[in-house]
């Protein structure tokens, strides 16, 4: 037993002061993606539902493929993809020596796009469950299309959306496991790394597990709360606004 | 026959066991198998030829190879995971406090943690418990990285799978059990040939979404030595340092789901056909 807690100690003969950091690489990968990716599935959902052909087919092939392509490809092709170009990029311009592209940026852009693909279903479905009429009652008041959607559409948008954005959320806290693989030290990273080092499988993987299992349900408690404070103006049972 | 064929569990069951047999029943499969094969590696190589990309031409072949082996993974994985998840849905649902609790800690586990965590701790802790599984004789099982794989992303997609078939069971109104006890039927009859139909409706679409969330999640088996597509691809871009093959194996990823989209479409059509009108 001490041999374990050894292990699992602070400082420089333990690995729990590494798995401390890899968590919160974790934590900070997830919420720089969050904002990022779900702004940009509102903009995919929009492309959606436009009412120019071209700016819809852009939005449809969008979600197609990036729900299509397994997230470990897509974090490929961005990590190289990017980092090839970059080098192109840095001597066409002439620059000197080389440049390498972060393995966190990599990681938000490749987990951000993917999480734009799937938060985008989640806001068509919540912009087509706002009543046409909330629309038009705002464009009857004089409101122009954008400032419409600012002061009636967006604040009734976010109540519908919460419970599937929440969802992605759960699924992008453990996709970010995957940013490990390009050298990224989250917390996948160091217990892989001191299960080279010490030969513990299960010691590690198993605490790593239980580390992702406590942030799942400490999220799924959080989007509950959010849930409920974004529904407090609503009696349950009774329904929504229509 | 007809008849019993209609249940769609018995179409699942029915599945199940084609599925089986197809992938052991070698023999005359091989044969199949390779023209298949062939036919796909020629294609690859073809595509390689006409677009002037050399890491094709030389990789073509391993990555349609790998593409085989992802299917193979996905169809044991999901086929043995949908009897699994019955199994647990049926716990949750009725099994009292003790099995309840342990089919909820199990959903929630394998709900709840990243699939990679899973593997890992399944193919290196194989190793760790050797002595063990030898004494068990399953040892010369867990020896093999594909049988970890499949292993894992049965117990996995189960998790999954269990919660929606608890979802869709859940959503048959009480009516219907009430109907069926009225007539006579005991529970399992019950269960079997008047909740289970019902319920499968309402499961199809997000058994569908699953199998293709499992079709993407099999990319992490190469992070275990598994040449599957995305092993085959890495294995490819690590000798040619042509992006072109990951971009290949994209659109092999995107057709393989868009397959299972249509396909799942028409089953859906079928099952639900007594809900349209003419």
């Amino acid at each position: 037993m001490d041999y374990y807690l050894n292990l699992l100690a602070w400082g420089d003969k333990g690995w729990g002061d590494e798995l401390a950091h890899g968590a919160a690489i974790t934590i900070l990968l997830a919420l720089a993606t969050l904002p990022f990716g779900v702004a940009l599935g509102l903009l995919v959902a929009l492309a959606k539902r436009s009412s120019n052909a071209a700016i819809r087919a852009v939005g449809t092939v969008y979600t197609t493929v990036f729900r299509g392509v397994p997230e470990l490809l897509t974090l490929y092709i961005v990590y190289f993809g990017f980092q090839i170009g970059l080098q192109k990029a840095w001597k066409g311009i002439g620059l000197p020596g080389s440049i390498e592209m972060p393995a966190f940026v990599a990681g938000m852009v490749a987990l951000g796009v993917v999480l734009a693909a799937f938060s985008s279903e989640v806001w068509v479905g919540a912009l087509n469950a706002i009543p046409k009429g909330q629309r038009e009652g705002a464009y009857a008041l004089g409101l122009s299309r954008a400032l419409a959607f600012r002061l009636v559409i967006a604040p009734q948008l976010l109540r519908i959306a919460l419970p599937g954005l929440g969802n992605n959320w759960m699924v992008l806290l453990k996709e970010t496991s995957l940013v490990s693989v390009i050298a990224l030290p989250d917390l996948m990273f160091w217990t892989g790394r001191a299960n080279v080092v010490t030969k513990e499988p299960f010691l590690f993987f198993g605490a790593a597990c239980l580390i992702y299992l406590v942030f799942s349900i400490l999220s799924a408690w959080g989007v509950a709360a959010l849930e409920e404070r974004a529904n407090r103006g609503f009696v349950s049972g009774v329904g929504g606004q229509r | 026959m007809r008849h019993r064929l209609q249940h769609p569990v018995a179409l699942a069951a029915l599945a199940v066991v084609l599925a089986i047999a197809a992938l052991y029943a070698s023999g005359a499969l091989a044969w199949a198998g390779g023209l298949i094969g062939d036919g796909a590696c020629r294609l690859a190589v073809g595509i390689g030829d006409v677009t002037g990309v050399d890491a094709l031409r030389n990789y073509g072949c391993r990555m349609m190879g790998g593409l085989w082996v992802t299917l193979q993974l996905v169809a044991i994985s999901v086929t043995l995971g949908v009897l699994l998840a019955l199994v647990v849905a049926v716990a949750r649902l009725w099994g009292g406090p003790v099995l309840g609790g342990i089919a909820t800690a199990y959903t929630t586990f394998f709900r709840g943690t990243p699939l990679l965590a899973q593997l890992f701790l399944v193919y290196y802790g194989a190793g760790q418990i050797r002595p063990f599984l030898t004494t068990i004789g399953v040892w010369p099982y867990f020896r093999e990285a594909f049988f970890c794989a499949a292993f894992t992303f049965t117990l996995n997609t189960a998790a999954y799978q269990a919660e929606i078939f608890r979802g869709a069971i859940q959503s048959v109104s009480r009516g219907q059990w009430e109907a069926a006890r009225a007539l006579g039927l005991r529970p399992f009859a019950t269960f079997w040939k008047v909740i289970l139909p019902q319920a499968a409706m309402v499961a199809l679409r997000p058994l569908g979404n699953e199998l293709v969330i499992m079709v993407k999640s099999s990319a992490v088996a190469s992070l275990v030595t598994i040449l599957d597509l995305m092993g085959s691809t890495r294995f490819a871009f690590a000798r040619s340092f042509d992006l072109m093959v990951y971009v290949f194996a994209a659109a092999l990823y995107l057709v393989i789901v868009e397959i299972i989209r249509r396909v799942w479409e028409l089953a859906e059509r079928r099952l639900t056909r007594h809900l349209h009108h003419a």
